[in-house]
C-alpha cells in the first residue's frame, strides 16, 4: 500500500472514531456511536495487517483471537454493579500492552534518539497504569483497604521514582536497551505508590485520570514505533480522559494536586471521615417531624426527588428506590432523579445503577437541570448521600466544601434522608440538614429505610 | 515518520478529540469512559507490528503477549460498553 493512500485511510479511520463518540452525546445514539467505533478499530486492525503485511505469524494470530475470546466472555459476565473495577481492569489490561509493545520495539533496538526516548516513556506511561489500575479495581472491589495509605516520607519516594525512572529511560536510549527493565520495574512501583493513597471518593478522578494515561501510553508507543493513526487515538482517549477528571476535580471543588499527594481534606476537629462498611447505625434520631408526616406527604406527593449516593450502591439498594419510584408514579406522583457528577466511584456510576433498576433514562437529571426544582416539589428523598447534599457548602466558609457545587436538596419543603449514619461524609464537614426541623432522618441500611418508605407510599389500599 | 509530524498528529487529534468529547453529558460519562477504555487497546495496533517483525524470540513473547492483552482490551471495552448502551437505549424507550 502506498504511504499516501495509507495515510488517508488513517484520517478515515481517525474520522469514524470521531463521529463515534460524538454519537455517544445522545442516549438513542450510543450504541451505534459504539458499535461504529468498534468498526473503526477493526477497519485500523485491518489496515495495519495490509500495510505491514502481517500474514505469516500464527503465534500473533492465535493471541489476537485468545485475546477477543476471553475480553468477551469477561464483558458478558461482568455485573453492572462491578462496573468501577470492571473498567479499571481492562483499562489496565491496555496501559500493559503499550508498555509491551515499547518493551518489544526497545528490545529489538530503537533506531533514533526519539524512538528510544518515547519507548522508555510509554513503558514508564503503560507500566504505572497497569499497577495504578490494579490497585484502583482492587480498592473499588474492596479486596484490598479503600482508605488512602500513606508510606512514611511518601512524597520523598514519589520524587525519587521518578527522578530514577527519568534516569532509566535517558540511559535505555543512550546505553544499554536493558535500563529499559530499570523503567518497567520502577514504573510498576510507581503505580502502586500513586494509587494506595488515595481513598474512597476521590477514585472517581483517579479512575478518569488513570483511563488518560492509558491512552498517553499508547499515543506515546506509537511515536516510538512511528505508527501515526495509534498515535491520533491515542491522544483522543488521553483528551477524553483529561476532560472528565478535569470535570470531577470541578464538582468536588477539588485540585487535581491535591488528590495526587493524597491531601484527605478533613476538617480539623472533625471525626473520622465515614467507614465505607455498615457498622452499627446510631440510634436517636433528632427530633422533627415524625413518620406518620412524612408518609402522609409521601401518599399525597405530586412531585418527589430522589437523590442517589454512593450509600445506595453499598447497600445496593437500587432496585428498592425502583420500587419506591414506581409505588409514587402510581399514586400520581412525578419522580426526578436528582444526580450529582461525583455521586458514586467513578463518573457517571449513578446512571448506570439506576438504568440497570430499569429507571427510564430520561428521568435522570444533572445536578444544574434539577436543582431549581427542589423548591417546588412536594418531597425529597436522599438515599446514602451525604457531601453532595451539604448545604454548607454555601454557607461554611473555610470548609474543604466550601464553594463545591451540591444538590439543593436543602431547598425541598420536606426531606427523607436515609443514609447510614449522621457522621460527616468523606469531606469531613458535618450536615446541618441532619438537624433541621422538616427532615426525617432514617438511620441505618437504605435498603431497609427504603422498604419502610415504600410501605408508607402503599399503605391503606 | 518524522517525530515532529508525529507529535503534531497527538496534539491535533488530542484537541479534536477534546472538543467532541466535551459534549457527551455527565449522565453518560461512564458508557464514555469504557468505550474511551476500548479505544486505548488501540494499543493493539502496534503490538501486531511489534510481534510482526520481532527480532529476538523475547521481543516476539512481548509482541504476542501485547497482542492478547490489548486484544481483551478492545474487546471486552467494546463488548461491555454496548451492554451498558443497550441498557441505556432499552429502559429508556419502555413505559
Amino acid at each position: 500500500m502506498s504511504d499516501p493512500l495509507y495515510f488517508i485511510l488513517c484520517g478515515v479511520c481517525v474520522a469514524l472514531v470521531l463521529i463515534g463518540i460524538n454519537m455517544m452525546s445522545k442516549v438513542k445514539k450510543a450504541v451505534g456511536g459504539n458499535l461504529l467505533s468498534a468498526a473503526a478499530t477493526l477497519f485500523a486492525m485491518v489496515l495495519t495487517v495490509i500495510r505491514y503485511g502481517i500474514t505469516s505469524g500464527a503465534a500473533l494470530y492465535v493471541c489476537l483471537a485468545a485475546g477477543t475470546v476471553a475480553g468477551i466472555l469477561g464483558a458478558s459476565k461482568a455485573k453492572m454493579i462491578a462496573m468501577p473495577q470492571t473498567v479499571a481492569v481492562l483499562n489496565g489490561l491496555g496501559g500493559a500492552a503499550s508498555a509491551l509493545v515499547a518493551g518489544a520495539s526497545a528490545w529489538d533496538g530503537a533506531a533514533t534518539a526519539f524512538g528510544g526516548i518515547t519507548g522508555g516513556i510509554a513503558i514508564a506511561v503503560g507500566a504505572l497504569t497497569f499497577t495504578g489500575s490494579f490497585v484502583a479495581a482492587g480498592k473499588l472491589a474492596r479486596i484490598i483497604d479503600s482508605k488512602p495509605k500513606k508510606l512514611p516520607a511518601h512524597g520523598f519516594f514519589t520524587v525519587l521514582l521518578t527522578v530514577l525512572t527519568v534516569a532509566a529511560i535517558l540511559l535505555g536510549t543512550f546505553g544499554a536497551a536493558g535500563w529499559n527493565f530499570a523503567v518497567a520495574v520502577l514504573s510498576l512501583l510507581a503505580g502502586v505508590v500513586f494509587v494506595m493513597r488515595v481513598g474512597g471518593a476521590d477514585m472517581p478522578i483517579t479512575i478518569s485520570l488513570l483511563n488518560s494515561l492509558s491512552g498517553v501510553a499508547g499515543g506515546i508507543a506509537g511515536m516510538a514505533i512511528g505508527e501515526p493513526l495509534l498515535v491520533a487515538v491515542g491522544g483522543i482517549v488521553g483528551a477524553s480522559g483529561l476532560i472528565l477528571t478535569q470535570d470531577m476535580c470541578r464538582a468536588m471543588n477539588r485540585s487535581l494536586g491535591a488528590i495526587l499527594t493524597g491531601k484527605t481534606t478533613t476538617a480539623p476537629g472533625a471525626p473520622a471521615p465515614k467507614a465505607e462498611t455498615p457498622e452499627k447505625p446510631a440510634a436517636e434520631a433528632p427530633a422533627g417531624i415524625t413518620e406518620a408526616d412524612v408518609a402522609e406527604r409521601l401518599r399525597t406527593a405530586k412531585k418527589v426527588i430522589i437523590v442517589p449516593g454512593y450509600g445506595m450502591a453499598l447497600s445496593q439498594a437500587q432496585a428498592d428506590v425502583a420500587r419506591l419510584a414506581d409505588a409514587l408514579e402510581k399514586n400520581g406522583a412525578e419522580v426526578k432523579f436528582g444526580i450529582h457528577p461525583v455521586a458514586g466511584r467513578m463518573p457517571g456510576h449513578m446512571s448506570v445503577l439506576l438504568c440497570e433498576a430499569e429507571i427510564p433514562y430520561d428521568k435522570l437529571f444533572m445536578m444544574e437541570d434539577i436543582n431549581p426544582e427542589f423548591a417546588a416539589c412536594d418531597i425529597a428523598i436522599v438515599v446514602g448521600a451525604n457531601d453532595v447534599t451539604n448545604p454548607a457548602a454555601n454557607t461554611a466558609e473555610g470548609t474543604p466544601i466550601y464553594g463545591m457545587p451540591v444538590l439543593r436538596v436543602a431547598d425541598a419543603p420536606m426531606k427523607v434522608v436515609c443514609n447510614f449514619d449522621t457522621k460527616p461524609g468523606y469531606a469531613g464537614v458535618p450536615n446541618p440538614m441532619y438537624t433541621a426541623p422538616d427532615v426525617l432522618l432514617m438511620l441505618g441500611d437504605a435498603k431497609v429505610s427504603v422498604g419502610k418508605l415504600i410501605g408508607f407510599v402503599t399503605a391503606g389500599k | 515518520m518524522s517525530p515532529i509530524l508525529l507529535v503534531l498528529i497527538f496534539v491535533v487529534s488530542a484537541v479534536l478529540g477534546y472538543f467532541i468529547i466535551r459534549a457527551v453529558p455527565a449522565l453518560l460519562h461512564t458508557p464514555l469512559m469504557s468505550g474511551m477504555n476500548a479505544l486505548s487497546g488501540i494499543t493493539v495496533l502496534g503490538a501486531m507490528v511489534a510481534a510482526a517483525s520481532a527480532r529476538w524470540t523475547v521481543s516476539l513473547v512481548m509482541g504476542c503477549a501485547a497482542c492478547f492483552l490489548a486484544m481483551v482490551n478492545v474487546a471486552g471495552g467494546f463488548a461491555l460498553t454496548h451492554k451498558m448502551l443497550r441498557m441505556f437505549a432499552g429502559k429508556g424507550e419502555k413505559k
